[in-house]
């Protein structure tokens, strides 16, 4: 049956590419299928579903029946969101038209234009919608692998990683270290590891004020520096050391066997280390073939169109696209541009010129949000920056507390989006 | 036959002509070519570049001028940063462009390039040396915003809601659909005046926000009159 089925699909799809004419109606509906249901996979298959009317089959494949954001993450480690509140089923998603599949894929034949799942089903396709996040490198710190994650948690991908170390952090010591050590860029969530701090801080300051924070970086700068730091100051005086690449912070090695991290030679005892490795696209991504040797996959810039097949899309952190910073909101922009390109080119629907943006709102204390985004538009080369703003140091505590009512608006907003 | 009808739906919607897409600054391969001939005497750039008889362009954008504390500005220079002189796309193109206009008692002996395609091509190849706006959301622009130029008869203009649709999808991120109102206000069943006036207010820098500035400032006038005609007839009670 499912031999037939493809066959007859395949003699569909010649005789269509013979025409040059997008996939004739009255005949099967075109599939696509979305892997990994996320910011931008979430969002695809709701809006491709929604938008073609039924004329799409649309299949949305995640390995969690209920997804937790990483967005909004480190507010449950600051005790500011209860963990129940990230997490999101697929309920209004499937009632929306689309096939939900909980599942793992393990391989994508691009030439027979198939996914393999873990569970054993073999799923074909017209377009494939790679939204897979991130996954870590291996040898990126010292001392650490992904089966050291149960004793120094990464939590960037949020779930029980996120509670691991929360639990962790209220198991410290009075007085004792929680150690971070930073990601290279490019990495998800440029401001994140720094929230992570600002809301650690915000909950050891509650309830164990003489500990200390200890945040290893591998690199000179990062995002929103002066907004952080002005607040830690502000905040948290004397809580949070930062060493950077000059004091050694690019090559720390730590020893989860013993609890220590190793800094320019020196080990430290630590009681808490929060390793957030360098990464690269989600496996699944390399397994199909359509990343670069960056480890991420370049894509068109006016479409999220992967530059190597054109029937794969790339969306979100997996992408090698330009100026976006890899975040959930970039994800949910990208993948609006890109069903409306997949409906042009199955359904032949309008196609507008794309138009990208981003914001993304930190946490620094209670009612201290900041912010920063862009606009972004497709040039020939990537997906580029045309305008931009930031939050900035000094505000009143007026405007900073509208800033964080404004975040919860958007974390009810975008979670609508995505989830419907 | 399909495929065809499909092109002239497209070329023929009534959104008026489409918005350009961003251009990249210029010609990076070309600005490095530039940069030996024009500015490696006294300029190093990239990696491991140390100030010389000029300072060193690394990060130059978004750096406020006269900033680098290893090196010795002229005092008009260090001025001018004081007073807020940033370096960015804007004002970089100004000074290459004529280093003296910008800061008149600038040391740097240059006369400057009066091409505009030159400076763009120079601009783009030290661009590659600043922070990345993928690491560094709030790095300076890689590109050259498009503007758009106002209309006197905006409120005239009637929207399409099909294209409307498509728009609202970048305001569907924050601003809820089904009308709810949680920390961001409610867009739904707006009149189509209120809602055009108050995009322009921002697109005009009028009103403050900075996020709804950046959206609606990139909008043309049939983009906004397309989204005030979808958002006019969604009901917020749906």
């Amino acid at each position: 049956m499912t031999l037939n089925r493809r066959l007859f699909l395949g003699g569909v799809a010649a005789g269509s590419a013979l025409l040059s004419a997008p996939m004739v109606l009255g005949q099967a509906k075109p599939r696509v299928v979305v892997i990994g249901g996320g910011a931008g996979g979430a969002t695809i298959a709701r809006y491709l579903a929604k938008d073609s009317k039924g004329a799409l089959d649309v299949t949305l494949i995640e390995a969690n029946p209920i997804y937790t954001t990483c967005f909004f993450s480190n507010l449950y480690l600051g005790g500011f969101r209860d963990f129940e509140s990230l997490q999101h089923g697929y309920d209004k998603i499937a009632a929306g038209g689309v096939t939900v599949i909980t599942d793992m894929a393990t391989a994508v034949d691009r030439a027979a234009k198939t996914v393999t799942l873990a569970g054993g089903q073999t799923l074909g396709y017209d377009r494939l919608v790679l939204s897979p996040g991130i996954d870590f490198k291996e040898g990126s710190v010292a001392g650490w692998s992904l089966a050291d994650a149960e004793v120094m948690p990464h939590a960037y991908k949020a779930g029980p990683q996120t509670q691991l170390l929360k639990r962790q952090i209220e198991a410290m010591p009075q007085g004792g270290t929680f150690a971070m050590v930073a990601p290279p860029n490019p990495y998800r969530c440029p401001p994140g590891p720094y929230e992570r701090i600002s809301m650690v801080a915000w909950w050891l300051k509650q309830h164990n004020p003489t500990a200390k924070i200890l945040l290893i970086d591998p690199k000179d700068k990062y995002s929103k520096q002066a907004l952080f730091e002005e607040g830690w100051q502000k905040h948290y005086p004397g809580m949070v050391e930062r060493i950077g690449p000059d004091m050694g912070g690019n090559a720390v090695e730590v020893r989860p066997a013993s609890m220590e991290v190793v800094i320019d030679g020196e080990a430290e005892k630590v009681d808490v280390c929060n390793v957030i490795p360098g990464q690269m696209a989600g496996k699944i991504a390399a397994l199909a073939g359509v990343t670069a040797d960056s480890g991420w996959a370049p894509v068109h810039p006016d479409s999220m169109k992967s530059k190597t097949d054109d029937n794969i899309w790339v969306l979100g952190d997996s992408s090698a696209q330009g100026d976006m910073p890899k975040s959930g909101f970039s994800a949910n922009s990208q993948a609006k541009i890109a069903a409306m390109a997949i409906r042009g080119d199955l359904l032949g629907a309008k196609v507008f010129p794309a138009k990208y943006a981003n914001t993304c709102w930190s946490l620094i204390a209670a009612d201290d949000g900041v912010k920063v985004g862009a606009a972004y538009e497709p040039t020939p080369e990537k997906i580029a920056s045309v305008q931009s703003f930031i939050s900035q140091t000094g505000e009143d505590a007026a405007l900073r507390k509208a800033t964080y009512e404004e975040s919860l608006g958007w974390y009810a907003g975008i979670t609508a989006d995505i989830f419907g | 036959m399909r495929r065809l009808a499909a092109i002239v739906l497209i070329l023929s919607a009534a959104v008026g002509p489409l918005p350009a897409a961003a251009d990249a600054i210029g010609d990076a391969v070309r600005g490095e070519t530039l940069f030996r001939q024009h500015c490696s005497a006294c300029h190093q750039i990239g990696p491991g570049a140390t100030n010389r008889v000029g300072p060193r362009l690394t990060g130059i954008f978004g750096r406020r001028a006269g900033s680098l504390e290893d090196f010795s500005y002229s005092k008009a220079m260090t001025r001018m940063g004081r007073d807020g002189l940033t370096w960015t796309l804007e004002t970089l193109t100004a000074y290459v462009e004529n280093p003296r206009a910008l800061v008149s008692g600038t040391r740097m002996n240059y006369r400057g390039m009066a091409d505009p395609e030159a400076r763009s091509a120079l601009l783009a190849y030290l661009r590659e040396y600043s922070d990345k706006p993928q690491n560094i959301p709030e790095a300076e622009p890689t590109a050259v915003r498009t503007d758009h130029d106002l209309d006197p008869a905006i409120l005239a203009l009637k929207g399409d809601p099909d294209y409307g649709e498509y728009l609202s999808s970048e305001c569907t991120t924050c601003h809820q659909a089904d009308g709810s109102d949680q920390g961001i206000p409610s867009i739904t069943g707006w009149p189509t005046e209120d809602f055009v006036v108050a995009m322009h207010a921002y697109k005009r820098q009028l009103r403050p926000h900075p996020v709804m500035q950046m959206m609606a400032g990139r909008l043309s006038n049939d983009e906004i009159a397309a989204l005030a005609a979808f958002f006019a007839a969604l009901d917020p009670a749906r």
